[in-house]
């Protein structure tokens, strides 16, 4: 059972005809279908023969979004509480084969209290707490322990971690967790195996399902994505949307959200095998969110700042601002920890609020309040 | 014209309103905005989501900074609220922090659509009226529904013409009409009324008020929207007073079909 079943049936050479063989005829259907999309239609949107029609996905994607969203954007930032790795992700900065082991740390309960304070003293009420695929440096119990400390500040943590089991995740809940983000990276299993060479990470099918076990510890809120340049993104977008829709259907009570994750700063050793121009990234989104209504959609600051501000009205409703990807970027570290990636979009979260506004949305920091939870913001033993 | 409508106030647990437009907060895309809905239509019962509010810092806040409790009666609402539990806390919350203790009940489990789950809003509207709270819950249109929470105490029912945002009207019509019928309490219509002319509808049928969200906060113009949602409530409401004749579905038959009796012997 779960949610590989169903990708079964949905297998590359099928989702790849749909999407070589989607002709105008099929996208214009697919953009008048706007309550009752089926996979068919995801292909069209997702096909080569959308390009053309881009502009109407546009009109499309942003009334949608107004319509389930409004005229607002949540604003949130990463905190990333460990570099470690015991992976090794051929595109990732962290990866074990990057070495570096001088740069590397685990921060800990004074230092996370610090870069709390820094983000909080900035405005943000919503945070996601990050680490490397590493349980021994990193155990759950020990991000269970961080969540408790960042909940402290934050009404809103969510986590980004290594997949977990059920239980590791109702203990992440019992903390203050509200919202779980994990991208597959690929959905493509061939491709998958090619570039996760290490640890438990090999493991597909537990990555797979890792979402559904947080929805069903309680996660109000479940993240996908895929890394996008790893494999054909028309592909890896359809089966994106895919599993949102079995989470949707799944775990009914969490709210699925979606990321953009594109690869642009990636090791030198690696070759991004499908890089995405900007207006594929674009299309990319549309398509999401013309077969997602209802998700949250995220954009981070691999984007570079230009390119950020005009997708806000394509979809966009959350957006991070001044972030920084390495353990105490904040307030404590600078080069001698090592981050993840690059950011592009270095403008403050104060710049970032004052942009959204003249696009004519509203900044909104806090959407998320302790009383939910009825967990007391004290530290955990 | 005004003395009529001041002895037609809307009275929700003993308190009076002129106005029968309700606003809601979200989605406004600036604190002007916001602002000029509420002069536009003149308001007086706006609510706001506690999950958004910053009650700890109401002056920073982009909704409760434009809020004037002498002319607003700030309606804390649970939105977001999986279960009774969490509504319940959130509404003690909103009251410990100075809130006056009237609660909008929103217990939508389910993000997608956000329809409200009846069995949760049951059972947290009868803690929260032992509480000593004035409730006004968010349910599905079922007029069942709406009598049993009448029953434990609610000030209103607030059924939905159709799902929040989606501007459809009243597709819930013939389950509202029932509800109005066997009221005791007032009955708002809340979600789904997209247009001034959806809310006339609503007032037309005989409810008490509407509550309206998307619709203002999506405007173009946002006091002229206002104003216009607030006229098409009052003309509703005036219409629904003054009576309306029966409706008809087809023309009258021009041959009597009981004429014969007359000529019978």
């Amino acid at each position: 059972m779960g949610f590989l079943e169903e990708l079964r049936a949905y297998p590359e050479e099928r989702v790849r005809e749909w999407v070589d063989r989607s002709t105008e005829a099929d996208v214009l259907r697919a953009l008048e279908r706007i309550e009752d999309r089926e996979p068919r239609d995801f292909a069209a949107l997702l096909s080569p023969a959308a390009v053309p029609h881009l502009e109407a996905m546009a009109q499309q994607a942003h009334r949608l979004t107004r319509w389930h969203f409004g005229r607002t954007i949540g604003l949130y930032a990463p905190i990333y509480i460990s570099n470690i790795c015991g992976a090794d992700c051929t595109y990732c900065g962290y990866a074990v084969r990057s070495g570096n082991r001088e740069r590397r740390r685990t921060l800990t309960d004074a230092e996370l209290r610090v870069e709390c304070e820094a983000l909080a003293s900035r405005g943000f009420q919503s945070v996601l707490l990050l680490t490397g695929e590493a349980p021994r440096a990193v155990s759950p119990a020990q991000i269970a322990h961080a969540v408790s400390i960042a909940y402290e500040h934050f009404p809103s943590v969510s986590v980004e971690v290594y997949a977990l089991d059920q239980d590791e995740y109702a203990m992440l809940e019992e903390h203050g967790v509200d919202g779980v983000t994990l991208y597959m990276e690929t959905y493509h299993p061939e491709t998958y195996q090619r570039v996760h060479l290490k640890g438990k990470k090999k493991e597909y099918g537990y990555r797979l399902d890792a979402l559904e076990r947080a929805g069903r510890a309680g996660a109000r809120r479940l993240g996908v994505g895929a890394l996008l340049g790893l494999f054909d993104w028309r592909i890896d977008g359809f089966w994106t949307i895919l599993h949102a829709r079995y989470l949707q259907r799944v775990c009914w009570q969490s709210a699925v959200s979606m990321s953009f994750p594109r690869l642009l700063h990636v090791p030198e050793r690696f070759h991004v095998p499908h890089l995405l121009t900007d207006k594929e990234l674009v299309q990319l989104i549309l398509a999401a969110r013309l077969c997602l209504p209802e998700a949250g959609f995220y954009l981070s600051t691999r984007e570079r700042a230009a390119f950020r501000d005009r997708l806000i009205p394509l979809g966009v409703t959350m957006m991070s601002a001044g972030s920084s990807t390495r353990p105490g970027g904040y307030a404590i570290y600078g080069e001698e920890t090592l981050e993840q990636f690059e950011i592009e979009d270095d403008r403050s979260p104060e710049v970032v609020a004052e942009v959204i506004r003249r696009a004519g949305y509203d900044p909104v920091w806090k959407d998320f309040d302790r009383a939910f939870q009825g967990i007391q913001a004290s530290v955990a033993e | 014209m005004n003395s009529e409508s001041e002895q037609d106030r809307l009275v929700i647990a003993g308190r009076g309103f002129r106005s029968r437009l309700m606003v809601g907060t979200g989605k406004f895309p600036s604190a002007e905005s916001l602002r000029a809905v509420l002069d536009g239509s003149d308001a007086e019962i706006v609510t706001v989501a506690l999950r958004r509010a910053d009650l700890a810092n109401p002056e920073a806040d982009s909704v409760l900074s434009v809020l004037d409790p002498s002319r607003h009666l700030i309606l804390p609402n649970t939105s977001g609220a999986r279960d009774a539990d969490e509504a319940v806390r959130l509404a003690r919350m909103a009251r410990a922090a100075g809130c006056e203790p009237w609660v909008k009940l929103e217990l939508t489990p389910e993000p997608k659509y956000l329809l409200p789950d009846p069995i949760e809003t049951l059972k947290a509207a009868e803690a929260l009226v032992k509480d000593g709270f004035v409730v006004l819950p968010y349910i599905q249109a079922d007029p069942i529904l709406a009598k049993r929470l009448e029953e434990v105490g609610t000030a209103t029912v607030m059924p939905l013409a159709a799902p929040i945002g989606s501007n459809k009207g009243m597709r819930t019509r013939e389950m509202v009409r029932i509800i109005i019928e066997q009221a005791q309490v007032p009955v708002v219509v809340d979600a789904g009324l997209g247009s001034p002319a959806h809310a006339a509808e609503a007032m037309e049928m005989g409810a008490d008020a509407v509550l309206v969200n998307t619709a203002l906060a999506d405007a173009a113009d946002h006091c002229a929207m206002g104003r216009a949602f607030a006229l098409a409530v009052e003309a509703g409401r005036m219409g629904y007073r003054a009576g309306f004749g029966p409706k008809r579905e087809t023309a009258e038959a021009s041959s009597p079909l009981t004429g014969f009796l007359d000529s019978l012997g």
